[in-house]
């Protein structure tokens, strides 16, 4: 076991655990962002340096500070490290300016996106962007593809965190997309203008922080803040058939994973579940399902629109709403 | 003029083949260290020698060798890194072009030292000459049983191959490197691990430069103490300078170790002066990726003292005003010379290698590109020039491998040291962009 002290906060956890995993143990406002780290996807991470964090004590035994701001997801803990991240004027800079290169070749299309609303990056530029851009020349521009039936590639928006590489690498038999190119004109690709064909494709658009991969079934039909997260069940002879259904009424309206506050998936779903299965009467419904991550979908049907009232217990900040006092 | 180690033999005629190698002393080390030292003796030497990595960090090689990981039963690699991409270096070439078996030589003493059986050689995909010359030395070798099963019956086996890159300076990170050698995308990987633990298919790697495995022979044969003895301070031993720009003599020159700077520019035995008896203006020290340093701060430190050509020395005074030594890429400009438009060529190189892994490299090196390109062709603003010292800032420190620094530093240092050119630049873009035209205020006030 190693303790580490994170932006003032102790903590102990395993050996060998990374210090974005110690710092979401603790939870709340501390935690880096991430942008390209998943939990469930080996080797993911280490990309985006969102999560870049000011290691000021490296271990007990060897208390230098490390030299260089460190991306938390990829650098495992020791013993007696002291970690700052919230509480550093030089992580915060850098993670501003981070933000902003992300943004500079994005469309910031937000009003037409699908992922608007449930988007890592526009969490995420709300949180540390500028209100204003510096970068003046055009933005680098590519043509929608259509990666099969299901899913839709907007490279424009992508931030190439590569989780959709390894999600294929990983969970499907053969991947047939991958990184092409290199410097700002990398971008995903089949080459050339292959068809994603496996049971388990739909997955990289749970994985995709931004709106770059997109469910061709869902693409254009509501605003996530409108439809109702539902915990589902089927029995299915590919996955585990635990999903999540966004309604409205009584249409199913999509069907994705069940994530976590970081927008980690809990188990991957397949194709079928995913994108055939959009009948109330195909699923057994659980509940609702309580959505724990910063966005607009935490302040939804479920939840009351609360006014600085604590009814519901940790209720995410966004929801908070300033009134103005009498 | 000093000790030739690298350079003693290089144009004697036929010196590509093994008799004539072997007629000037070559593979004698092989011979010494298989037959009468055991490895922990040739890393020890090797040690004491006080090598440095001569690819550009100046890392000692000694130690880089002593933290491979030697777990039982997990092949151990040496990897040349012969990917020599930077802009202003073309020593590595020349080297091997000319003498192949030297290269070959130091390859089977240090992977005797670290216990390798398999070493490679990656070779930048563009000298593609290059590598056939190296196979063919490979293949005399192997002839000659210096590689291949049992080398001169000691029982010790190597197999040495040569790997084109695809000609991508990114594979010059010694981790790209690896996964491209692997077939993989030249990716940098994150670290740690570091390939002295995990690197080559996992198992534990050393990747060294051209030079400091080409070094390893000398040392062997005449022993680490008396490699120490060349060169001043922690500097030990000779350096490979590939001197280009506008010099009387550009070319690849082997010096000790502490040759002041001055003499190198101006001797006759090295660049012999500035071209047609030129101002001199700028210089980089290192390679396209170091920070830039006007004439007077690269002939004397900014303390006044005189600089030598070492890793200290050059790297006196940090970025503020100091360089470094790097690859020993000395590139010369001359006062006709536009340090705006330089620096814009080097952005647009790193722009064009950044291999788009991490976002501030991927984002950064096309914005100061584009924000150069623009002062150069007279539709700058002022607050451009504040917004590359913060865009250089964005991304220096903040990214997996070098090339970001790299990309981030020469933008800074021009900005820092020639801020009055870059002004000049966007408040005259009419003269600016007139053909040949060049700022010469700041050179006038230096010379004052």
């Amino acid at each position: 076991m190693a303790k580490i002290t994170f932006d003032g906060i102790e903590v102990e956890v395993e050996d060998g655990t990374t210090i974005l995993q110690a710092a979401r143990k603790i939870g709340g406002d501390v935690v880096p962002p991430a942008m390209c780290f998943y939990t469930p996807l080996k080797g993911s991470g280490g990309k985006c340096r969102v999560c870049l964090v000011k290691v000021t004590q490296g271990s007990a035994r060897d208390p230098r500070p490390m030299p260089k701001l460190v991306a938390s997801c990829i650098t495992p803990v020791q013993d007696g490290m002291v970690v700052e991240n919230t509480t550093n004027e030089e992580v915060l800079n850098a993670r501003k300016g981070i933000v902003e290169m992300l943004l500079i070749n994005h469309p910031l299309d937000c009003p037409v996106c699908d992922q608007a609303g449930e988007c890592d990056l526009q969490n995420l530029s709300y949180e540390h962007g500028v209100s204003a851009t510096r970068y003046e020349e055009p933005r680098r521009t590519f043509d929608k593809v259509d990666l099969g039936p299901y899913i839709q590639l907007h490279m424009t928006r992508c931030i190439l965190c590569y989780r959709c590489v390894y999600t294929a690498d990983q969970i499907t038999e053969k991947r047939v997309h991958g990184v092409l190119g290199r410097g700002d004109a990398a971008e995903i690709g089949t080459y050339i203008e292959n068809v994603i064909d496996n049971d388990f494709s739909g997955n990289v658009i749970d994985v995709c922080p931004v709106g770059a991969l997109t469910d061709k079934t869902w693409r254009f039909k509501n605003r996530v803040w409108f439809t109702k997260p539902m915990n589902a069940h089927r029995d299915c002879p590919t996955c585990s058939g635990k999903v999540t259904l966004w309604g409205r009424g009584d249409t199913v309206l999509r069907v994705t994973a069940r994530k976590d506050e970081y927008a980690e998936v809990e188990e991957f779903i397949c194709n079928t579940c995913r994108f055939d299965k959009k009948e109330m009467s195909d699923w057994t419904i659980e509940g609702p399902r309580h959505i724990d991550r910063g966005s607009v979908i935490s302040a939804n049907h479920y939840e009351l629109p609360v006014v600085n009232v604590p009814i519901v217990p940790n209720l995410p900040k966004s929801t908070v709403k300033k009134m103005p006092t009498e | 003029m000093g000790i030739k180690i690298l350079t003693e033999h290089i144009n004697v005629p036929g010196i590509e083949t093994l008799e004539v190698y072997r007629k000037h002393g070559g593979y004698r080390s092989v011979e010494k260290a298989i037959k009468t030292m055991t490895p922990e003796e040739v890393v020890e030497e090797v040690k004491t020698s006080g090598l440095r990595g001569r690819g550009g960090a100046g890392f000692p090689a000694g130690m880089k060798w002593s933290f491979l990981a030697k777990p039982e039963g997990v092949p151990r690699y040496l990897v040349c890194n012969a990917d020599e991409s930077e802009p202003g270096t073309f020593k590595d070439r020349v080297f091997m072009e000319k003498n192949p078996h030297a290269l070959i030589e130091g390859m089977i003493t240090s992977s005797y030292a670290l216990g390798a059986n398999t070493s490679y050689i990656y070779i930048r995909g563009e000298l593609l000459f290059v590598l056939r010359i190296l196979e063919k030395a490979i293949a005399e070798a192997y002839a000659a049983g210096l590689l291949g099963k049992n080398i001169l019956g000691s029982g010790y086996d190597l197999d040495l191959h040569v790997a084109p890159g695809g000609g991508a300076y990114i594979c010059g990170e010694e981790t790209a490197l690896l996964e491209s050698l692997e077939g993989k995308r030249g990716n940098p990987r994150n670290k740690p691990p570091f390939p002295a633990v995990k690197g080559l298919f996992q198992s534990p790697t050393v990747v060294n430069n051209v030079e400091t495995i080409a070094s390893v022979p000398w040392i062997v044969n005449n022993s680490g103490a008396e490699y120490a003895k060349i060169g001043i301070g922690r500097s030990t031993g000779t350096k490979l300078i590939s001197a280009s720009g506008n010099i009387n003599r550009p070319g690849v020159y082997e010096i000790d170790l502490g040759v002041p700077v001055e003499e190198f520019i101006y001797s006759d035995e090295y660049c012999g002066g500035i071209w047609k008896g030129k101002q001199l203006k700028a210089v980089v020290p290192g390679g396209s990726s170091v920070p830039i340093l006007p004439a007077d701060l690269i002939l004397k430190t900014a303390a006044g003292e005189q600089r030598l050509m070492t890793y200290e020395s050059l790297s006196d005074g940090g970025f503020v005003s100091g360089s470094m030594l790097g690859s020993g890429a000395f590139i010369v400009f001359d006062e006709d010379q536009c340090i705006v438009r330089n620096t814009w060529n080097y952005a647009r190189f790193y722009h064009h290698e950044s291999c788009g892994q991490c976002s501030p490299c991927r984002e950064g090196t096309g914005w100061m590109e584009r924000v150069l390109h623009r002062i150069e062709h007279g539709h700058g603003h002022q607050q451009d020039i504040d917004l590359l010292v913060s865009v250089a800032k964005q991304i220096e420190g903040n990214t997996i491998c070098p090339l970001g620094d790299a990309a981030a530093w020469p933008v800074a240092s021009a900005i820092r040291h020639f801020r009055e050119e870059f002004e000049w630049h966007i408040k005259h873009p009419q003269e600016a962009t007139a053909p040949g035209a060049v700022y010469r205020g700041q050179l006038a006030a230096a010379t004052v």
